[in-house]
């Protein structure tokens, strides 16, 4: 969408000034302000990354942690955070849109109404508990899984082993992710599905669809952008999550794409998390320098799913 | 110190006191607010009065919080603040000036020594405040008493050896059946002090095998790694055939490798550790009030148990300000005290200094005084 689009009254075809009272400029005067107060803070961020992010990049190699070049350093990390995310997303998407669809199209109102209380308190569980919870739980819990993963499909790179003694992988972090997104992902594509015109659903009954053809044909092409912003708002979740990855993960500096070894890459969060304490120096520069790779990052993803959701919003079979 | 049989309403005071004092040190360093501790008792002579702020390692943390309590018991007009910021981060505060005590699990040396002694404005005072056994733990089924030579543990945490039924392994323990377990190696996810002192026991007792170089960050990628004394004993307890290493106060309930001294095959204990330290030779690089020790890890003697962590409070021997330098001078008095010590190893598990060693290392902490 290149229009414009948004369309303040045209100033030059209203040649007589609209009556302003106080009430009106000061209302304007805050909003403008709390606007652009977004605007600062978020410079001031970006602006605080950048500078304590240089002398990391200057420094020479022999400074930095492990001796190694920077970017060597933060590579792994940025395997690690999309890697975790991804497989967060992979899981958590279909999961939470069929639970949308349960909530909106098959389950009996009170029902839905109860089940759709208990994915919002979902949301509400403190991160730190996810984490405690996986690493108490899910990751004991999972070794037979992974075991059984690693003896039958071996053969994917994914689940090439050896499988790790303790649980606390690269699995085991998505798979605790995927339960952290899956209440966003649901709220937003329920709110979006309960949108679908009535008319709509109707047309495609009449028609003879059945349910599941009615709800690929009305509810579906409707809810698509829903979908992708509430998978987008989900993967900023699981990119930034620190400490649940810092507790379960056993990471280390390596890029491997086996889920259930011991040996993992990090997260981005997590590693500050982890090292931020007892820096000093560059090795503090180094953390916020990967903590700006982590913000363009998130910037990235939201810019993409902010462009995915306009283009698709002309197709969405609403109009 | 001269202690006062203080009368009854005063007792109420200082309770009172005491209360506030450590609640302002709990509140961290960054309260800075002076004597907060409104001095009720403020006649007491002998007591001392006014507010220090250290920084650094960690590991010194929960005794520290035991020391803060019980030298205001004496002094409730002192107000002590600690902040666990990383011995890195410690000394260059230390050395800023920011601080006027550092806590640092190695001590100080080259460039940051330079430094340190250029701050204080003549020497600088080091002692061993904290020593602590780091136990070798492992989870592995049937065997429970497992004893390791430095030069097989290097290598299992290497990652050159992999399974427990490795000969090298069972050459250390004759007539134990090992299991084919894989070996899964746990290490610290964060910095930390124990990481250091574990890598350069390693470094010292079996430099073929460890070619790596002593930091607080574990070198050795694609080991099980775990956050915090509490997770790497929580992942060695999660799972079959793990080994790591920890503060041996916080490693009960789980199997601790007897290593190999001399002969012999020792397990850690608080006797063992601070044997060590007058096995060890002393780095008098710092000057006469520096207590400095480059611990023996290859010493000979069975008594002792090698894998030890040695925390230290850095100081100085001059500052400005009079009243300053009577409270750190208390303070460290205190710190290394036979009660003081004590206390430490009822809150962390440490293990106390050697009467020998606090005789040896109390004339530098006496040495403490004013400009003036």
């Amino acid at each position: 969408m290149s229009a414009p689009t948004t369309t303040s009254p045209p100033e030059t075809a209203a040649p007589a000034k609209p009556v302003r009272q106080l009430g009106d400029r000061i209302f304007a005067g805050s909003a403008t302000a709390a606007g652009v107060l977004i605007l600062v803070v978020l410079a001031g961020v970006a602006a605080f990354l950048i500078v304590q992010a240089i002398p990391a990049f200057i420094a020479p190699s022999a400074d930095l942690p492990g001796g190694r070049n920077i970017f060597l350093y933060i590579g792994p990390l940025i395997f690690g955070t999309l890697l975790s995310a991804v497989i967060a997303l992979v899981i958590a998407t279909p999961l939470g849109v069929s639970v949308a669809l349960f909530i909106t199209h098959y389950a009996p109102r009170r029902l839905a109404q109860g089940l759709g209380y208990v994915i919002d308190l979902l949301a509400a569980v403190p991160s730190i508990v996810y984490g405690l919870w996986g690493v108490a739980v899910l990751a004991p819990a999972s070794l037979g899984f992974m075991t059984w993963l690693n003896t039958y499909l071996g053969w994917l790179p994914f689940f090439a082993g050896p499988v790790s003694a303790t649980g606390r992988t690269m699995f085991v972090v998505g798979v605790t992710l995927a339960v952290m997104i899956l209440p966003i992902i649901t709220a937003v594509s329920r709110e979006v599905f309960l949108q679908t015109p009535k008319l709509h659903e109707e047309a495609a009954l009449a028609l003879g669809a059945t349910r599941w053809e009615m709800i690929r044909m009305a509810v579906l092409p409707f809810g698509r952008s829903g979908i992708i912003s509430g998978a987008m708002l989900g993967l900023g979740r699981a990119l930034g999550e620190t400490m649940a990855v810092a507790i379960i993960l056993s990471g280390s500096g390596i890029i491997t794409f086996n889920l259930i070894s011991s040996a993992n890459p990090s997260s981005i969060a997590a590693n500050i998390a982890l090292q931020f304490p007892d820096s000093t120096g560059v090795a503090v520069n180094v953390l916020i320098a990967s903590g700006l790779v982590l913000f363009v990052i998130t910037l990235l993803v939201n810019s993409l799913a902010r462009w995915i959701i306009n283009r698709r919003s002309e197709f969405s079979g609403a109009n | 110190m001269k202690t006062i049989r203080p009368s009854r309403a005063r007792v109420a005071a200082v309770g009172v006191a005491a209360t506030g004092a450590l609640f302002l040190a709990g509140c961290g360093a960054a309260n800075e607010s002076g004597s907060g501790s409104t001095g009720s008792s403020g006649s007491a002579t002998a007591a001392v009065s006014g507010t220090i702020s250290g920084a650094g390692a960690s590991t010194q943390q929960a005794a520290t919080q035991a020391w803060v309590a019980g030298f205001n018991g004496a002094n409730p007009d002192a107000t002590i603040n600690y902040d666990p910021s990383g011995s890195g981060a410690g000394r260059t505060q230390f050395i800023a000036g920011g601080v006027d005590w550092a806590g640092s699990d190695a001590y100080i040396k080259g460039d940051e020594l330079t430094k340190a002694n250029e701050r204080c404005g003549g020497s600088i005072v080091e002692v061993p405040v904290y020593v602590s056994p780091i136990a070798v733990v492992y989870n592995l089924q049937g065997v429970d008493n497992l004893q390791l030579s430095p030069s097989t543990l290097a290598k299992i945490f290497d990652k050159k050896i992999t399974t427990w039924n490795d000969p090298a392994i069972a050459a250390d323990n004759p007539g134990v059946a090992l299991p084919a377990t894989p070996i899964t190696t746990v290490n610290r996810s964060d910095k930390s002090g124990t990481t250091q002192n574990f890598a350069d026991y390693l470094k010292g007792a079996a430099a073929a095998d460890w070619s790596y170089e002593v930091s607080d960050t574990w070198p050795v990628q694609g080991g099980e790694a775990a956050q915090g004394t509490s997770g790497l004993v929580g992942a060695v307890k999660a799972g079959q055939g793990t080994i790591g290493y920890a503060d041996e106060s916080q490693a009960q309930g789980l199997g601790q490798v007897k290593i190999k001294v001399g002969d012999a095959y020792v397990a850690p204990t608080a006797e063992g550790a601070a044997k060590i330290l007058e096995a060890s030779q002393r780095v008098s690089d710092g000057g006469t009030n520096a207590f400095a020790f480059k611990l023996a890890r290859n010493t000979t003697d069975s008594t002792a148990y090698p894998i030890t962590l040695a925390s230290y409070a850095i100081a100085c021997t001059k500052y400005q300000d009079p009243a300053k330098a009577a409270l750190v001078k208390s303070y460290l008095g205190y710190v290394v005290s036979a009660e003081g010590q004590q206390a430490a190893q009822k809150a962390a598990g440490s293990a106390p200094l050697s009467d020998a060693l606090r005789q040896q290392i109390t004339p530098a902490i006496e040495a403490i005084g004013s400009v003036a």
